[in-house]
């Protein structure tokens, strides 16, 4: 993307390279660390099915992408949707991309991370009831239908990018593609049975803080690598990566008080991933000193839907779209507003007379959600109409972990008795074990 | 004066409860127990550990209550809990000998008897 712009040649850089891996690494970490967040999240006996539908994204998108996924957002510069020259790494070798300065397998890699925790973000709205092997299905599916076209679109050479949509490290793809997708996936696989009946409370908050700093910590990475080398944009974007979170996480504590009289921990968590979500697609673009506006301004239309969306009926468990779609989309706009060549080296913003800027940013922040929302609506609408997308009741009530799994996160072992393949039921009886009927 | 105990799936309990609630029987405690019925042990694997649980979860109700209150006190447990599977649970009812509200020193009737404001 604007690397590609600002680049000077094509040739290996080692220190790129070295940043890039590393920045690889930190993204990774971040998908099990959204397991961990969304794990906190919800009822104990949903804990390991939340956690291992990250773990089911980081398998199935990972497949998907290397197959086609990737070639589809970055071969080639079509309007709508790239090539298939990629496929399979086809042509995917130690030769920098374009005018990058880092071999293209690392690139890939790199880009494979993104696609990975978009799909694991999604989950956040169908948790604690969609059957886990419909989730492997529909995992797989959006990460080429939803995620491909909005990365082509936003940095693959899409028509966004080509038209000057300034998008850093993927308000559209990651950001207002989860957030948007979650909606229409809340809506379509349906409420939880006792949602709007019972108190559903998060069952470890510590759990959701941990989650949330690890998010943050691998997040410098997402950011930051997102110029795909060491340079200024780089630089910019990892160390506003520090600032803008912070400053939501201080109006977070504020609106807290103000609405609660007490500062909130699974509010603080929260206020860390809005945070990072602002500033995902303006880290290069902005100032740091528009970046902690970012974070202060953003967190107010967050704040505000995650408030109201659980007196609606639509349970998108987890809050997906305010968290990520509503931040990415106020992150998308706000580059239009105080984006400046100054600290870029690309484009001004409207309030530095570069009025164009803003009607890309505005064209990204329409057409993202309407394609991420349409399209999700419609494959889970398919996918419905050819199998069960979620569990029985009675299964719900169950808990998934042991429904879909087989497993209990807080297993005691009480009154659990040993099955050896080889003695069956029929060997040793190691603990009180009624008589068989 | 009688002690109602009804052991529940634990994803009924709530519901057990608006039912108590909704029969004016107040006064109630429940409390997390394992325990065995007439239900198909679930496997769960381990690695290379599988099991059979025997035990599942229950929510114990211990509802003490006067004889007028004894049937609603079934029928609520009854309708609250009840899902038609097996494991739906029992419901066991016992005389008391005797029964103190410690704050005032009442005994019996008046101890089970919930405080009117």
């Amino acid at each position: 993307m604007d690397a590609l712009i600002l680049g000077a040649a094509a040739q290996v850089d080692a220190g790129d390279t070295a940043w890039m891996l590393v920045a690889t690494a930190l993204v990774l970490l971040m998908t099990p660390a959204l397991g961990l967040f969304y794990a906190g999240l919800v009822r104990e006996k949903s804990t390991l099915n939340t956690f291992m539908m990250s773990v089911a994204a980081i398998a199935v998108a990972t497949v998907t992408w290397a197959a086609v996924g990737y070639s589809l957002a970055f071969d080639g510069t079509g309007d709508l949707i790239g090539g298939l020259n990629f496929a399979f790494l086809h042509d995917v070798t130690f030769a920098p991309l374009g005018e990058m300065t880092i071999p293209h397998l690392v690139f890939f890699a790199f880009q494979t991370t993104f696609c990975i925790i978009t799909v694991a973000l999604v989950s956040g709205a169908v948790v604690e009831r969609m059957r886990f092997s419909a989730f492997l299905i529909f995992a797989a599916l959006w990460s080429v239908l939803v995620y491909a076209v909005l990365a082509h679109w936003g940095f693959g050479g899409g028509w966004l990018m080509e038209g000057g949509t300034l998008d850093f490290a993927g308000g559209i793809a990651v950001e207002m593609a989860s957030g948007f997708s979650a909606l229409a996936a809340a809506i379509v696989v349906g409420a939880r049975k006792d949602y709007g009946r019972q108190a559903l409370l998060p069952h470890n908050a510590v759990f959701v803080l941990l989650g949330a700093g690890l998010l943050w910590f691998g997040w410098f990475g997402f950011n930051g690598g997102s110029g795909f080398n060491t340079g200024n944009n780089s630089v910019l974007a990892f160390t506003n990566t520090l600032l803008t979170p912070a400053c939501t996480l201080v109006v977070w504590f504020a609106l807290d008080l103000f609405r609660g009289r007490k500062v909130t921990a699974i509010g603080a968590a929260t206020a860390i991933i809005v945070g990072c979500v602002l500033i995902t697609p303006a880290g290069g673009f902005i100032s740091p000193g528009w970046a902690m506006a970012l974070g202060a301004l953003g967190a107010l239309p967050s704040y505000a839907i995650i408030v109201w969306r659980p007196r609606t009926r639509v349970d998108e468990t987890l809050d997906v779209l305010a968290a990520h779609g509503t931040a990415g989309f106020f992150g998308i706009l706000f580059i239009g507003f105080v984006a400046q060549v100054g600290w870029n080296g690309i484009s001004d913003g409207l309030v530095y007379g570069n009025a164009d800027q803003l009607l890309w940013q505005a064209l990204a922040a329409v057409a993202t959600p309407a394609y991420a929302f349409g399209m999700t609506f419609a494959l889970l609408k398919l996918m419905s109409a050819l199998m069960p997308l979620r569990t029985s009741e009675l299964d719900e009530a169950i808990g998934m972990d042991v429904t879909q799994h087989g497993e209990e996160a807080y297993a005691s072992g009480e009154g659990a008795i040993l099955v050896t393949p080889e003695s069956g039921l029929e060997g040793p009886r190691p603990v009180a074990q009624p008589n068989p009927a | 004066v009688k002690l109602v105990i009804g052991i529940v799936r634990p994803e009924k309990a709530n519901d057990v409860l608006e039912a108590l609630y909704r029969a004016e029987v107040r006064g109630v405690s429940l409390s997390r127990v394992q325990g065995h019925g007439g239900e198909l042990d679930r496997v769960e694997t381990y690695r290379g550990t599988t099991v059979k649980v025997g035990l599942s979860d229950k929510v114990r109700f211990e509802i003490a209550v006067s004889d007028d209150f004894v049937d609603p006190a079934i029928s609520a447990l009854c309708e609250g809990a009840r899902t038609g599977e097996v494991g739906d649970g029992k419901i066991f009812v016992v005389p008391l000998e005797r029964a103190v509200r410690i704050r005032t020193g009442e005994t019996d009737q008046s101890a089970v008897t919930p405080v009117v404001k």
